[in-house]
């Protein structure tokens, strides 16, 4: 029964971080209409921005959480001005081009100051959580709480500002959203904002159990696409559905197949998917 | 089309230099380099196929090199078969696990089709490295032969490698030269411009951009055959997605979509990275930055550069010709008119 529910809280947990991060990916999408391949890097900046407020600033790990929020939400909607706004009548084969020059440009820059070398964030909250004979990390719990708390944010934010339905507005029609008037340049932006930081804060998150090293983005951005791809890409609810079910096969397979192929089981998943429904999971009518 | 007489004269002297190349270089190390270049370039020359002429951005290319630099490297190594026959079957294992990642993969489009592929070069490296039993795992395969003598000719040294890596690389040149002239090769650059037009102009759609996508896995296969026979040392990591990325950067600064253009492309970039050295891990700073503003500023690369403007000079040439005429002629009806 405890390893049963160890699996379980690995597997939400999982499903947690990844879910921030394709919620992120799955906003973009919405409006590039293109997979941002950068997404991988600013995780990982987000990651190493926290390290070095902990570490080097010897800041509080909420405050170094708020900074590198900040820090990747500016480097995000700089991408966008510098990058993507300019590409935005290029075919699609030339933003991803760009977001891959993004991706290697920012991974060198941090491998430039921080080295090649793993490092870890200790965690806030080493204790052990004891309740009815089973036992839980406090950190994990923490992940768990923190992502959903963000979630649900997040969805508020979407569905009952204005602000927030202009973004869905976009990601919907772009020239219907702007001729209702909506500023597609400062939406952009915005949604470009929200996603960095998401990342950041899924970085932070997730690194005290995890390391930080310089490619650490490419796994988590990779399974973030196949969960994008299972839950639609553009759909909240697919990313956070997606995000939950490549989390437990990867806990559940990680313990019941073998540690060695837990990362291929995503991958797996996704060919096995995408072989039967070319159209992913959860959408319907044509792409 | 026939050759203008021009390009084949450019194209005999880069022979005759890439044949002289060896008399003239200081040291083996630039041998070196040089034939890696070159087995970049073939790689990329694939790619090129797929990316460039039929527009389908294949992020597992790397990772299909791999699996014919294995395919070389096992079956030499591991189960003694002579070197010649496991090169050809890196051409042919690649071509076959590319069908079979094509069919699945074709169906879908753009975006889903990339990050399909980009999963599909991942789920090659970690079966390279996982599966410790055939591949040998992060220890990585030692000791592969280097091609033996067809012959009299021997590849011992560093300058037969040279050789004998230019040899193939003009081969595949000319197939690819002989693919993307054919109607085949049109019906990829329909694709490319329009999979609905191509559709209704009666390209078979499927069947077309699966053999775009194993004839372009065959050459990644076979180049990974060649680099196993060359370096002669094999890692998992030469199937990581990166260097499917830089392929992809030495098709956008020589050319995309051009013949000549991913050869260009690998050869400067690999001497500019040469000359770079002090930089090492660090040159993706320079060129993150290069890709983005090629893609903003350069889309065509160099070779397309040149394209463009010569044909630019052409159609003005070509006007000022027809503004001459025009002009004689309203003389000679003016001539005409007098003389009446």
């Amino acid at each position: 029964m405890n390893i049963f529910f160890q699996q379980l809280l690995n597997g939400l947990t999982l499903g947690s971080v990844y879910s921030l991060v394709a919620l992120g990916l799955t906003l973009v999408y919405g409006i590039l209409h293109i997979p941002n391949f950068a997404h991988g890097a600013l995780y990982m900046v987000g990651a190493y921005i926290s390290f070095y407020v902990v570490g080097s600033l010897g800041g509080n790990y909420w405050v170094a959480m708020a900074a590198s929020a900040a820090a990747v939400a500016v480097l995000a909607v700089l991408s966008e001005r510098l990058v993507f706004h300019r590409l935005r009548n290029a075919p699609p084969l030339h933003d991803m081009i760009a977001a891959i020059g993004l991706l290697l440009f920012l991974e060198a820059v941090i491998q430039a100051i921080w080295g090649a070398d793993f490092r870890r964030l200790s965690s806030p909250y080493p204790q052990i959580v004891r309740a009815f004979d089973l036992t839980a990390p406090a950190q994990r719990l923490m992940i768990i709480a923190a992502a959903f708390g963000l979630m649900i944010g997040l969805h508020l934010f979407l569905k009952r500002t204005i602000l927030g339905s202009t973004i869905i507005a976009m990601a919907q029609n772009r020239e219907g959203a702007a001729l209702v008037g909506i500023d597609a340049t400062r939406v952009s932006m915005l949604t470009f904002a929200i996603s960095g930081a998401l990342a950041a804060v899924a970085a932070t998150l997730f690194a005290p159990i995890n390391l930080i090293y310089p490619s650490m983005g490419h796994l988590v951005i990779m399974k973030a696409f196949v969960i994008i791809i299972l839950g639609g890409m553009g759909s909240i609810p697919g990313a956070i559905v997606g995000a939950m079910v490549i989390g437990f096969a990867e806990s559940f397979g990680a313990f019941y197949i073998s540690t060695d192929y837990k990362d291929i089981i995503a991958f797996a998943l996704l060919v096995l998917i995408l072989s039967v429904r070319p159209q992913g999971l959860f959408t319907r009518g044509v792409r | 089309m026939e050759t203008p007489l021009r390009t084949r004269a450019l194209l005999a002297v880069l022979l005759l230099l890439a044949v002289l190349f060896p008399l003239a270089a200081p040291n083996s190390y630039y041998i070196y380099v040089m034939s890696l270049a070159y087995i970049m370039g073939l790689s990329a020359v694939g790619l090129n196929l797929i990316l460039g002429y039929t527009g389908q951005l294949n992020l597992a290319h790397a990772g299909f090199m791999a699996v014919g630099a294995y395919t070389v490297g096992i079956l030499t190594v591991d189960h003694g078969v002579p070197f010649w026959i496991a090169f050809a079957l890196s051409g042919v294992v690649a071509g076959a696990l590319g069908f079979l990642a094509g069919i699945v993969s074709l169906r879908l489009k753009t975006h889903y089709f990339v990050i399909f592929t980009l999963c599909v070069g991942f789920i090659l490296y970690l079966v390279i490295e996982k599966f410790e039993w055939l591949t040998h795992g992060t220890v990585g395969v030692i000791g592969i032969p280097a091609p033996p003598s067809i012959g009299p000719i021997s590849f011992e040294t560093p300058v037969a490698q040279y050789y004998l890596v230019l040899v193939f690389l003009c081969a595949a040149l000319w197939v690819m030269h002989r693919i993307v002239r054919s109607l085949l090769g049109r019906a990829f650059v329909a694709i490319r411009n329009s999979e609905d037009l191509a559709e209704a102009l009666g390209v078979n759609l499927m069947r077309t951009k699966v053999l775009a996508f194993v004839l372009s896995t065959v050459y990644a296969g076979l180049a990974g055959g060649l680099y196993a026979g060359f370096v002669r040392f094999l890692g998992p990591s030469i199937a990581l997605e990166s260097h499917t990325f830089e392929l992809v950067t030495f098709i956008l600064v020589g050319g995309i979509g051009t013949l000549f253009g991913p050869v260009l492309g690998a050869l400067v970039l690999t001497w500019v990275t040469q000359s770079l050295q002090f930089l090492q891990d660090f040159r993706m700073i320079v060129f993150g930055p290069m890709l983005i503003l090629l893609v903003m500023y350069f889309p065509q690369g160099l070779i397309g550069f040149v394209n463009e403007r010569r044909a630019r000079r052409a159609a003005e040439a070509a006007r000022a010709r027809r503004e001459r005429t025009a002009q004689d002629n309203r003389q000679r009806n003016g001539e005409a008119r007098v003389n009446a």
